[in-house]
């Protein structure tokens, strides 16, 4: 199959429908759990009796402003969500003025404007056929372009011009630390193996983090698609998508888009006809924060325990199985599609310096808009946190913003003009991470939530090694005592010290950061611990 | 040469192993199947006892040591049997930030659980969970598979009575 046919494939589905105007309704896990299932069968059945035969319903996937789900756009066909009518906290009842509103004026009363800052302010690369398509329909995907980079890759590219296109696009892991991936590709693909694997790492253990459950369940295709590319890239042939058992709607997205991409016959023996080969198979996690350590990760696939190894051998060298492994992040496999159909420079050109391209952040805590967003990097904190997430409700100060999950830490306000990049958060004491941040308000404690994500460290620690099982323990104790109201100068100091052992001597990513949100409480809050502290 | 394994027979008529078979069958009987074998058997089951540990010990031919090892290793894994209704509270960032503590205090003051227990008519079990990724609903339950958001400490009890006195 060539480029020419992909499109004639495509203008064939796009034929095939004549419909005029799009409901879409969010079928992604989030809208579900607010009711958005019956809202799509109750627009369907409107539709089925008042529609003129030119308009279609459908079901999407995430439109970002979860929080105010279920969210119904009415839109042109192919119309981006920005220049659709939005509709949110539509119930069933409301169906059958949606449909009327299709020829008259809006429902006013449930309308959500889109040109408001938190739609206005996104960039959309990973997010761009979220709430757009229909995530169970190939045909949606091939429509918009799904596959077209996979199809230019093996018909027009050498896997060297591929890990080209990547190194230059500047793009960095989006799992949480940032590594280039274009020097990950290269690194894999000059290892002489005849067998190697690729691994898309869908644990998402970041608690508070929904970006890569967001993308599997509303465009599985491209993650498909980033893999595939990556494989003919560095020579495997084989891959797996370690995904959280936790996500069941994500899993099951992506059982559908696995076996119609292998019928359609972008996986499998011969990839579009050609000879590269490349299949996909799902691990299911089973609850274990660790198993997003790669290493740890591996062991899982391999049936064992999920436990951490030393590094080296790093998995590019010696993976599954002992075999060289690419492992990325779900949102970095979902980058490379673009990157490819528009060039490596393309991309560079958007963000900063030293991060390039687009993050996609889901806002949770004590804000307003919660849900998800894609932003350039170098967007600064406030934009984020006052226009976007619309600020702190219910009259409240904002006190301090937590990104990176478990391992990251906590800025204060005086910071909030920073912008978001790997290298400007690393200067804060906290990291980017895989994007989760989280809002937290005047009313809460900086120790109980130091407390809070230590209890979280201690408890998935996987206990290989000491400093890890038993300081995590320690560090939790003095800060239960701490809280308390009970902690003395002596444990304060001892903490510190902890802190900086943990750290150093710790086997993998968990322990060396599980300091950190001490660390960055202490270093901004302190005087909340001393606060707390006996005289 | 070697001979091949003898698979163990089923443990009893119930139909269910035949799906535990099945998962193993699929994956070769290879030993890396081993979380995906236990995972049907939960799923089929509701939990994993001691027959079931050994059922698939002996089928995958490995010790039954790494078979429980595997098994305590993961928070999904459980050992004892769930009640008739499952309640899971997410103690994630988000939902902690919301008021999961609430929602577990209130659960605790009601009906005297915890997380991981089951209450004595078999009715209600209490676990908990790290994100279960609807962190723009926080504070979010998974009651029976399905996931509630924005809820308190008041409609979640009053929505647990409810599901415990049907029962
Ligand atoms: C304790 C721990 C948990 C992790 N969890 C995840 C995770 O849930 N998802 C993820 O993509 N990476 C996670 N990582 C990072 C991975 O080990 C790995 O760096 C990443 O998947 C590489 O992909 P990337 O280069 O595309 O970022 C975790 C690391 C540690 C130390
Ligand atoms: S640092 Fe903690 S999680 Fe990592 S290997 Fe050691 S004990 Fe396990
Ligand atoms: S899940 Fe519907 S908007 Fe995010
Ligand atoms: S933290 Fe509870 S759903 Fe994410």
């Amino acid at each position: 199959m060539h480029l020419d046919d992909l499109a004639e494939l495509a203008a064939r589905h796009r034929a095939e429908e004549t419909h005029e105007q799009e409901i879409r309704v969010c079928v992604a896990a989030s809208c579900q759990s607010s009711g958005s299932l019956p809202v799509l069968e109750a627009l369907k059945e409107a539709c089925a009796t008042q529609g003129n035969g030119r308009c279609k319903v459908k079901g999407v996937g995430c439109m970002g402003l979860c929080s105010a789900g279920p969210l119904v756009a009415v839109a042109e066909r192919d119309a981006e969500l920005n220049s659709s009518l939005l509709y949110r906290n539509v119930t069933p009842v409301d169906a059958p003025e949606i449909l009327a509103s299709l020829q008259g004026p809006p429902v006013e009363r449930l309308r959500c404007p889109t040109d408001q800052p938190f739609f206005q302010q996104q960039v959309r690369i990973v997010l761009e056929r979220s709430g757009l398509i229909d995530p169970e329909s190939l045909p949606e995907a091939i429509v918009h372009g799904g596959y077209s980079a996979l199809i230019q890759t093996i018909t027009e590219m050498t896997p060297a011009e591929v890990i080209r296109e990547v190194t230059a696009s500047g793009l960095r892991g989006r799992g949480g630390a940032g590594y280039p991936t274009g020097l990950k590709w290269s690194t894999v693909a000059k290892m002489p193996s005849a067998q190697k694997y690729v691994i898309c790492n869908a644990d998402e253990g970041d608690p508070g983090a929904f970006m890569d459950r967001a993308v599997l369940e509303s465009d599985p295709h491209r993650v498909l698609e980033g893999m595939a590319i990556a494989a003919y890239a560095i020579g495997a042939s084989k891959g797996y998508i370690y995904v959280r058992a936790e996500y069941p709607l994500a899993v099951a997205r992506l059982e559908t888009a696995i076996r119609a991409a292998r019928r359609a016959g972008f996986l499998g023996a011969r990839v579009a006809d050609t000879p590269f080969a490349f299949d996909i198979d799902l691990r299911l996690g089973a609850g274990a924060f660790v198993c997003g350590e790669e290493t740890a990760l591996m062991a899982s696939i391999e049936g064992l325990r999920g436990q951490p190894r030393p590094r080296p051998p790093y998995p590019a060298e010696s993976g599954l199985w002992g075999c060289p492994t690419l492992i990325n992040n779900v949102e970095t496999f979902a980058n490379i599609a673009p990157i490819i159909r528009k060039g490596g420079a393309w991309f560079a050109q958007i963000g900063t310096e030293g991060s390039k391209g687009t993050k996609v952040f889901a806002l949770a805590g004590r804000i307003k808009n919660t849900g998800l967003i894609e932003v350039p990097m170098g967007i600064t904190l406030r934009a984020i946190i006052e226009e976007i997430s619309g600020g702190i409700p219910d009259g409240k100060r904002f006190k301090a913003v937590q990104t990176g999950g478990p391992s990251g830490g906590c800025i204060p306000e005086q910071y909030l003009d920073t912008p978001v990049d790997y290298d400007s958060l690393k200067t804060l004491g906290t990291i980017m991470g895989s994007g989760g941040m989280i809002v937290i308000d005047e009313t809460a404690s900086m120790v109980d939530v130091a407390r809070f994500f230590m209890e979280f460290c201690m408890s998935e620690s996987c206990g290989k090694c000491i400093p890890c099982r038993t300081g995590t323990w320690q560090m939790h104790a003095l800060l239960e005592k701490i809280a308390r109201g009970a902690g003395t100068d002596e444990d304060l100091a001892l903490l510190e010290e902890l802190c900086e052992v943990v750290r150093a001597m710790s086997l993998c990513g968990l322990g060396q950061t599980a300091p950190n949100p001490v660390l960055s409480t202490l270093r901004y809050f302190r005087h909340e611990y001393e606060a707390k502290l006996r005289a | 040469m070697t001979l091949p394994p003898i698979r163990p027979p089923l443990p009893n008529d119930d139909p269910r192993w035949k799906l535990v078979n099945a998962t193993m069958r699929r994956n070769g009987y290879a030993g890396h199947a081993l979380i995906e074998t236990l995972h049907s058997v939960q799923d089929a089951f509701g939990y994993l006892d001691e027959t079931a540990l050994r059922f698939v010990a002996a089928s995958l031919d490995m010790p039954l040591s790494k078979v429980y090892g595997v098994a305590t290793f993961y928070h999904i894994f459980t050992l004892k049997p769930p009640g008739r209704h499952t309640c899971v509270v997410c103690t994630g960032t988000a939902c902690y930030i919301k008021g999961a503590t609430g929602l577990l205090e209130g659960i605790l003051a009601h009906f005297a659980l915890r997380p991981g227990e089951t209450n004595e008519d078999g009715a209600l079990s209490l676990l908990t969970a790290r994100c279960v990724g609807a962190c723009g609903l926080a504070p979010a339950v998974v009651l029976d598979g399905e996931v509630l958001g924005k809820q308190t400490p008041e409609n979640l009890l009053a929505k647990l009575e409810g599901l415990v006195h049907a029962s």
